[in-house]
């Protein structure tokens, strides 16, 4: 497999405070991969360096063999990354479906056509029947799936997923892991995804990059990786499992 | 809109057309007044109310459009026809400035607002000083004779200008109703919601807000061509003046900031208020210093602590003449109250 994305020794600095140090990974085109470790760990920092909230130090960003590093955000999701926040921004006014609209406006200049397409992702979400309501209105899981319906409307090649299954309930988390499993073998979206929820990381990915401290400790398949004993002695710990 | 806002509308309309037919000389000018204000607060509300920059020095825009159609007419004998593009240009020019300023250096929210009164406050101080354009003593554009109406050098009866006016507020209407459902117009709302997420869904922050800038400045130039040829005085203390920049944005916040009705309710509502606290301070005889302005003041609190999301969308529930989103079964006929 090609690396559709490759993060090559990127550095983050916040005030003499290294978020992110020398991190390198790669995600295949198709694959689903996994970004864990503990609170604080970077992995937040790691995917605003992606998607072009702030520059790397050091280090660059490729996409399908082409930098990415530097460009900003909207830049980025030109490129082809869409990205949702771990703390969720709905465009609180507006209503569902306007929010899912200005995702798909980023390819499209006809807001008929985006809002057709608008449609199809809230559809495909389980929200078409909540489109008219405000945005601020949707309950947490129903507001972390339109984090997701507005990025994927971007109509991204590679999806950043930033702690779209904390906080919800089990069912929701299995629902949610369907629809991304979905999303990825029948249109092949690549997904990188920050999760604390380790049985839907077990579940979803095929790779794991686990982060401590803003450096990578390990990587490997999920069934590996949990029986690293440096994962488990700084995040997994004896219960994580 | 409902069918019933529809006729509403209609009936509005049909009703401001007909005014001349039946007002007086003091009505017309006060309903001049309105439609002034809700065209300039329409104007505003482009750049605060779609795309969340509030500025609070909006009077700048006013006077370099007034000042600018003015010097043309008076010096080179330019209609106001052919010098509203170079007075739209002049306070474009300005605005990008400021703009550039602040979305290329960070600067947001409240330093930004700072910043748009400061120019205003430098342009009112500036032409103080300007003799070509009178200074301090004020510019002044020949009378019209009102015998004769001269649409093209805008100059004749308070009902020409009253018509003008109408033509703008109509305009201005209809502009930032298709700009609303616009691929732009989404953009705007989107950078007012969330400036990070929509940066992360495609949106070019610095071209959205400036476009903003550019579209809300333009149009308040306009509003200042028309004063300029209405009022045919210019005075930097006026028209540059903070106290103006106030009153353009209150018919926007008492109507309903980001609503397209708004500005123009709130006009309705504010600029008769004014009028009739006038009146009656002149038939009771109480006319204590600043007795109106506090009248003024505590109306003003009172929308903004009742009503705060302003006095349209209330209306336009109660009235069943808009449907907020969320509010209708059916999806596809949804089209808010903006």
């Amino acid at each position: 497999m090609t690396a559709l994305l490759e993060v090559a020794g990127v550095s983050k600095r916040f005030r003499g405070l290294k978020a992110v140090s020398e991190v390198s990974f790669a995600v295949p085109q198709g694959g689903i991969v996994a970004l864990i470790g503990p609170n604080g760990a970077g992995k937040t920092t790691t995917f605003n360096l992606i998607a072009g909230v702030f520059p790397p130090d050091e280090g660059r960003v490729m996409l399908q063999g082409r930098s990415i590093t530097g460009l900003r955000p909207n830049q980025v999701c030109a490129a082809g990354i869409g990205r949702t926040f771990q703390i969720v921004k709905p465009f609180g006014d507006l209503s569902v479906e306007e929010n899912v609209l200005v995702g798909a406006l980023a390819r499209e200049r006809s807001v008929e056509t985006a809002r057709r397409q608008a449609r199809a992702v809230l559809e495909r979400l389980g929200l078409a029947d909540q489109a008219a309501r405000p945005a601020r209105s949707l309950t947490l899981p129903d507001r972390k799936r339109l984090e997701v319906a507005r990025a994927l409307a971007t109509r991204p090649t590679l999806l950043l997923l930033d702690e779209v299954l904390a906080g919800l309930r089990p069912t929701e988390v299995d629902r949610m892991a369907e629809v991304l499993r979905e999303l990825n073998r029948r249109e092949g979206l690549t997904i990188l995804m920050i999760e604390h929820v380790m049985r839907a990381v077990m579940a979803l990915s095929d790779h794991v990059v686990v982060l401590d401290h803003g450096e990578k400790i390990a990587e490997g398949t999920p069934a590996g990786i949990v029986a690293d004993p440096r994962v488990i002695e700084s995040y997994l710990g004896a219960e994580g499992i | 809109m409902t069918g019933r806002g529809i006729l509403l509308l209609a009936l509005a309309g049909a009703l401001l057309l007909a005014a001349p037919l039946v007002a007086d000389r003091y009505v017309l000018s006060v309903l001049t007044t309105v439609l002034w204000f809700a065209y300039v607060g329409q104007a505003w509300n482009v750049m605060m109310g779609f795309s969340g920059l509030l500025s609070l020095g909006h009077a700048l825009y006013v006077g370099l459009g007034a000042y600018v159609a003015a010097a043309l007419f008076v010096h080179f004998g330019i209609g106001p026809w052919l010098g509203l593009w170079a007075a739209m240009l002049a306070a474009v020019a300005a605005g990008s400035f400021i703009g550039f300023l602040s979305f290329r250096f960070g600067v947001r929210g409240v330093h930004f607002a700072l910043l748009t009164i400061a120019f205003a406050e430098v342009a009112r101080i500036g032409f103080d000083h300007i003799g070509w354009l009178g200074g301090s003593a004020g510019f002044f554009i020949p009378v019209a004779e009102e015998a004769g109406n001269d649409l093209a050098n805008l100059r004749g009866s308070p009902v020409l200008f009253y018509y003008v006016a109408l033509a703008l507020v109509a305009g201005a209407l209809a502009l930032a109703r298709a700009l609303l459902h616009s691929r732009l117009g989404y953009q705007w709302l989107a950078v007012r919601e969330e400036p990070d997420a929509a940066e992360a869904s495609g949106v070019d922050l610095f071209r959205a807000r400036m476009s903003a800038v550019v579209v809300s400045s333009a149009l308040t130039a306009l509003g200042g061509v028309f004063q300029a040829f209405y009022f045919n005085n210019l005075f930097p203390e006026q028209v540059f003046s903070m106290g103006r920049s106030i009153e353009i944005i209150l018919p926007a916040i008492v109507g309903g900031i980001g609503t397209l009705f708004g500005p123009i309710l709130g006009a309705f509502i504010l600029t008769p208020l004014g009028e009739l606290l006038t009146y009656l301070i002149e038939v009771t005889g109480y006319d204590l210093p600043g007795l109106k302005q506090l009248f003024y003041g505590v109306a003003l609190v009172a929308i903004v602590v009742f009503r705060p999301e302003g006095v349209w969308p209330w209306l336009a529930r109660r009235l069943g003449l808009a449907r907020r989103p969320g509010e209708t079964a059916v999806p596809p006929n949804r089209e808010g109250t903006r």
